[in-house]
Parts: structure tokens; C-alpha cells; sequence
């Protein structure tokens, strides 16, 4: 049986493709980048403020092969103590807020907040009601706003690189 | 038994599959609700709707085998705000009607449980958002958090662990107290709520027209599922007629999108048993799977893809043809990992006889759609509804006796393989024809009901359209609101670290079911 396994890994191959480029800069080398602003990997830490699991969805693609995050020096991590970077979807429903902003607080500075997907940036379809805030810049500072319903990988990829590349930058100095 | 056994005037509504609608009062509401439990009926889902300033209605959709569904209303009189429970026949009334509580502030009469459910404390508990003198953009200064009651567990050695609503992973929303003893589990209570968006008002708030863009954002992953019932629902409560083509259509995104969950579930539950290669393999194949998508209907899970009236893509020659190639290569691609997957002692050591809900459990609790399966409840709405085009098409319907974690990968795994069959059927048999005929009509007022098979079982939508072809009332239901009750007894006597695992073997809704 395990050479069942190791037979379809070879078969499968490595498959990462090349990253895109953070926004507006010609080829950079990502994993030096972060390396020299951070000074170790980007860890990220996610809240689901109320989302479809669309953008779930999508950001749990990101660790596939083909895009291959944690090859970039990225990785999503469990405890927000252990991260640089927040990242929210969803429309911040009310019965989130709460969570929402006891992880934040949790998060070590300097850190980044990026909102993903058109719901965590204006409420999306779901808008401002009794239920949800309506944006995740309602209630926290937003550094970098990635939209889409959902934002495919490729995208969101984009976003998080343009993010810590001008951003952190911005916040480690 | 059949529902004319109960003696109700029925009507036959206007729909694809059969539903009869009768109102009742209060006795014969506590009778049907007797006697279709006596006879192993279903409840499918309950909900609050408001006639008048001080009138409001309760209604019920049933199941009953080979009977389609029945629709049966309940008129409260003037002023009334409570009705019968029916949770002591059918269990998961229970959150249904927890729910209406906090909903519309209509109240079941000799329940047990009266907690909220959907309302954290972050508006008042006499704020009933659905209510029609409220606008549903209020907002209220929370008061203090109020603590949730959960039911306390006492005993020696007996410990509490508190998961979420922030989870470890990408995940959606929710909370789990756990009782343990040492590392076995004695209770799980879970609480949910957390992705309330307020939904059923946002519907109001809609032409009719455009519902289908809302339905199809309330759970991502079955937004092909989600749209077909509005749509459904709509063009029933209208009579508008949809091409065979579309409806073909529809069918082909429906089984993609199952094979796409499944895809990702296969994969996921075996990384919760420590089998990475595993979640490589399948995260390879869902992406290869998703991009398809992308390229012949424009999105990853075909979002906004189903409207009323007919579809939005069409499919083309090119197209079938690289669909047939994609459908040889995974069937033989996920024909060989399950081999692998069935052939480690390891991962089938993990995933067999943990998370057992036998099949006696399952009928009395209603766990249904696929979880149900696993379970011996075999029920699939794309058989039990007989409507087109599964008329046409040879549905087999997966089940497994043993109702464990490695049940539940198993239906899953058969599930791919009879969905690539189905979409190669339907790629043979679906005619030509236009994809969408357009609504040129006045938009009159009516109701409507949506029923399809989504990929955790049957999603059920009800649409009442108002004057000038507003929503008037819209209520979907998830199959997630049977079958998460039934996770607190999946896990039970098990460890905590199998958790994860179990509770991704059932792979719940948090987002559908909170809405």
C-alpha cells in the first residue's frame, strides 16, 4: 500500500506554479521580501466574521498545491498570539463582533488587518441590518481590502503579498 | 401511510414534485403531527410567518415516503403568539422553534428547551426582527453578554472544554462545550448563531426577481443548490416555464457541485486523521475541478449561475467534450486513491467505528441527507421528488449500514462516482434548446416551494411573493438543522481528538444553517 501512495505522490509531481507579483512592482522574490521586513515567516490568523464559507473556501485553496502558500513563507496559524496578520470575511454579523475583536486585541503589533471578499469590505448582498456591522473598517482598521464573491486564490495570493510588501513596511518602521 | 388518510382538504400546489397545502387548526395540527411520527414521516421544517398586524400563521412541511411533501399551515387567531409544540414527536423541532422564538416572537407551547438560539444578547429578547413593524435595521446597544445556559454535566473527574466560535482552521463560526472524563467524550453541546445575517429580512428587502442572488450567498459551497430551490419556488408560484435545456443544466452544476464537495471532504477528513496525503490528492483534484468550472460557467461554484427563468451559461460542443475527457480522468484518478485509502489499515483504524449514529438513533432523531445515508435512511430528493430532468436519469442512491466516520466516506466516495455517471448521462441526453425564457409578465403575488437534493441532502425552500412582486416571506431550510443535534451523539464515548474528525465526516453547515 505504500508504494501505492509513493507511486501516485511521483506521479503527481510538484506542481506549484509560479506566484504573482505584488501589485504595481516588477518580479520580486516574495520569500526574501517578508523575510526582510518580518524577519521570519507571515503567519496569518483568520476570523469568520459571518461569512457564506465561499471565501473559506478559497483560502483553504490557497494551501493546494498549485498555489502553494506555505512554499511562499506563509502560514495560517491557529492562535492569534502567533500571527502578523488578521485576516476577516464576512459581513462582521453581530454575534461575531465579539470574537472578532478579543482575537485582534490578541494579535501581537505591529500587525495587518485585510478584509477578504466584498462582505467583509461593505456587507456585500447582506449590507448593514440588525444582524450584521456591515464591514469589517466599521469596527477595526483596515489595512488592505481584497474584493470578490469570493476572491479566487489567485487574487487573494495578490492581496496578501501587496499587503505585507507596502503595508508592513509602513508599520514596522 | 398516506397523507389523504388524514382526512384534510388538500390542494395540490403548483410545483415539479408533488406538495399538497392544507391549513389546519389547533387539534388536527397536534393529530397530523402524531400520526405522520407514528407512521415515519419527516418533519422537514417549521416557520413563523406574520398575515397581519396581529395575525400570524406557523407552518410545517412533511415528509412521508412516496407522498412528496405537505404543506400544512397553522392560522394563529387574533393576537396569538403561541402554538403546539411537536418537538416531543419530531426532535430537531426543537432549534426550529427556538429559532421562531427569536425570529418573530411566536412561542411553542410545552417545549422543554426555551433558550435562545440565533439571538446572542446584541438586541433585546423581545426584538423580533421578522416582525412587520420592525424595519430590521434597528440597532441596539448590547446589553451585558449574557451567559448561554449550557446544560452542566456533574460528576468525578468531569471537566469542560470550551470550543469557538473561533476555530483553529479556516473554518465557519460556532461553539462547543464539551463534557469530558480523561479524554472521553460524555456530552457535547453545541451553540451556533454565529453567521446570523439576518437573511430572512434581507429577502424582504428583494424584488422577487433578483431573490435568487441572496439564496445563493447563504452558504457558499451550495449556492447551485440554494438559487435552483428560489428559483424553483418562484417559477412554481408564477408558472413560469424553464426549457428542458436549462433544467438539464441545472442538473449538470448541481452533481458538479456535489463532486466538488466531496472531493474536499475526502480529502479534509482524512488530514483530520493525520493522512496529508490524503487532503494533497483531493485539494489537487478539486482545484482541477473548480477551474473547470470557472472556464465553461465563469465561476469557481457557479455563483449566480442558476436564476429564474433558466441558467446563465451555456454549456458548447468544446465544452462537452473536455467535460467527458474530466470525467474519465477522475473517475479512474479518485477510482485509484480510495483503493488507497480502503488498503490503509492506519487511516481505517481512525475512521471505522468512531462516530457511530446507528440507524435506530437516526430515524428517531431524523438525521437525513447524506449523513443519513451512512446511517441506512435512505432517502434522496432527486429520486423521492420525481421531477425533471432526474426523471430521466438513473439515480443510485449511496447508503451504508454501519453510520461511522468511515460510512460516511464511503457514500461520499460512491457519491462521486454515480455523479460522474449522471453527468455523462446528462451530457448524452440533454436536448438543444434556448437556457433562459424571460419573465414579460406582470409580476403577480403567489406561492411557491423549491426542493433539490444539495450535497448535504434536501434543501427546502418556501416563497410567498407580495404585491408588486416583493418578497413577502422567504424561508429556506438546510438539512444541517437535522443533522447537527445528532453530532452531540456521534461523538459521544468518543475521544476528543476525533472530534475534528467526526464532526468533519458530517462537514455541517454554520453559515446555512444560522442564515
Amino acid at each position: 500500500m505504500m508504494w501505492e501512495v509513493l507511486k501516485q505522490i511521483a506521479k503527481t509531481g510538484i506542481a506549484s506554479e509560479i506566484p504573482p507579483v505584488a501589485m504595481e512592482v516588477e518580479a520580486i522574490h516574495i520569500h526574501d521580501e517578508i523575510l526582510k521586513i518580518l524577519g521570519r515567516a507571515l503567519t496569518i490568523r483568520e476570523v469568520d466574521a459571518g461569512s457564506c464559507n465561499g471565501c473559506e473556501l478559497e483560502l483553504n485553496a490557497l494551501g493546494n498545491l498549485y498555489y502553494n502558500l506555505e512554499g511562499l513563507g506563509i502560514k495560517f496559524v491557529a492562535s492569534p498570539r502567533h500571527a502578523d496578520m488578521l485576516l476577516i470575511t464576512g459581513p462582521i454579523s453581530r454575534n461575531m463582533s465579539t470574537a472578532l475583536a478579543m482575537t485582534h486585541e490578541a494579535i501581537p503589533s505591529p500587525k495587518l488587518v485585510v478584509a477578504v471578499g466584498d462582505c467583509a469590505i461593505n456587507g456585500g448582498i447582506f449590507g448593514e441590518s440588525y444582524a450584521t456591522i456591515g464591514g469589517a473598517s466599521k469596527v477595526l482598521s483596515v489595512d488592505y481590502e481584497i474584493p470578490g464573491c469570493p476572491p479566487e486564490p489567485i487574487v487573494i495570493l495578490q492581496g496578501i503579498l501587496t499587503a505585507v510588501r507596502y503595508k508592513l513596511e509602513d508599520r514596522t518602521n | 401511510m398516506k397523507f389523504e388518510e388524514l382526512e384534510l382538504r388538500m390542494e395540490e400546489m403548483n410545483s415539479p414534485f408533488r406538495i399538497r397545502r392544507t391549513t389546519v387548526g389547533e387539534s388536527t395540527w397536534e393529530e397530523c403531527a402524531f400520526a405522520i411520527a407514528q407512521n415515519h414521516g419527516q418533519l422537514v421544517t417549521l416557520w413563523a410567518s406574520q398575515k397581519s398586524a396581529k395575525r400570524f400563521a406557523v407552518t410545517a412541511i412533511y415528509s412521508m415516503q412516496d407522498e412528496g411533501l405537505l404543506w400544512l399551515d397553522l392560522l394563529l387567531g387574533n393576537n396569538v403568539v403561541t402554538f403546539p409544540d411537536i418537538s416531543g414527536l419530531f426532535p430537531s423541532a426543537t432549534r426550529m422553534q427556538r429559532a421562531m422564538r427569536d425570529l418573530m416572537g411566536i412561542m411553542a407551547v410545552g417545549s422543554g428547551d426555551n433558550r435562545p438560539w440565533l439571538n446572542h444578547g446584541f438586541w433585546p429578547n423581545d426584538y423580533y426582527p421578522l416582525r412587520k413593524d420592525v424595519s430590521g435595521f434597528e440597532v441596539h446597544e448590547p446589553e451585558a453578554p449574557q451567559a448561554y445556559s449550557f446544560v452542566e454535566v456533574a460528576g468525578d473527574g468531569v471537566h469542560e472544554i470550551a470550543v469557538g466560535p473561533v476555530h483553529a482552521g479556516i473554518i465557519e463560526p460556532g461553539h462547543f462545550r464539551f463534557s469530558v472524563v480523561g479524554e472521553k467524550t460524555l456530552r457535547l453541546e453545541e451553540r451556533l448563531g454565529y453567521a446570523h445575517k439576518g437573511v430572512d429580512k434581507a429577502f424582504e428587502r428583494m424584488r422577487a426577481i433578483d431573490g435568487h442572488r441572496l439564496a445563493g450567498r447563504i452558504s457558499g459551497d451550495s449556492t447551485v443548490a440554494y438559487s435552483w430551490a428560489y428559483c424553483m419556488a418562484l417559477e412554481s408560484a408564477w408558472k413560469w416555464d424553464v426549457s428542458e435545456r436549462a433544467l438539464w443544466i441545472r442538473a449538470l452544476m448541481l452533481e458538479r457541485e456535489r463532486i466538488a464537495n466531496h472531493l474536499g471532504d475526502v480529502g479534509a477528513i482524512a488530514n483530520d486523521a493525520g493522512f496529508t496525503f490524503g487532503l494533497t490528492q483531493f485539494m489537487r483534484l478539486k482545484e482541477l475541478w473548480l477551474r473547470t468550472n470557472k472556464e465553461i460557467f465563469g465561476h469557481r461554484f457557479m455563483m449566480d449561475c442558476v436564476l429564474p427563468g433558466g441558467v446563465k451559461a451555456d454549456v458548447s460542443l468544446e465544452s462537452i467534450a473536455m467535460l467527458r475527457e474530466q470525467i474519465r480522468v477522475f473517475r479512474s484518478g479518485v477510482e485509484r486513491l480510495r483503493a488507497i485509502y480502503e488498503d490503509h489499515s492506519g487511516l481505517q483504524d481512525r475512521f471505522m467505528h468512531t462516530g457511530i449514529v446507528d440507524n435506530e438513533l437516526a430515524l428517531r432523531l431524523g438525521l437525513t441527507g447524506l449523513a443519513g445515508r451512512a446511517s441506512g435512511v435512505v432517502h434522496d430528493v432527486r429520486v423521492d421528488s420525481k421531477s425533471f430532468p432526474y426523471t430521466q436519469l438513473n439515480v443510485n442512491v449511496a447508503f451504508h449500514e454501519d453510520g461511522d466516520v468511515a460510512a460516511r466516506v464511503s457514500v461520499r466516495f460512491d457519491e462521486i462516482a454515480d455523479s460522474l455517471n449522471l453527468l455523462e448521462q446528462i451530457l448524452e441526453k440533454f436536448p438543444a434548446g434556448n437556457i433562459y425564457s424571460p419573465w414579460t409578465k406582470m409580476e403577480p403575488s403567489g406561492t411557491g416551494a423549491g426542493w433539490v437534493e444539495g450535497w448535504r441532502g434536501g434543501v427546502f425552500l418556501a416563497l410567498s411573493v407580495g404585491k408588486g412582486g416583493n418578497v413577502e416571506r422567504c424561508h429556506l431550510h438546510d438539512p444541517s438543522w437535522q443533522n447537527w443535534p445528532v453530532l452531540e451523539y456521534a461523538v459521544i464515548g468518543d475521544i476528543v481528538p476525533d472530534f475534528p474528525l467526526i464532526n468533519k465526516s458530517f462537514n455541517l453547515t454554520y453559515s446555512g444553517h444560522d442564515r
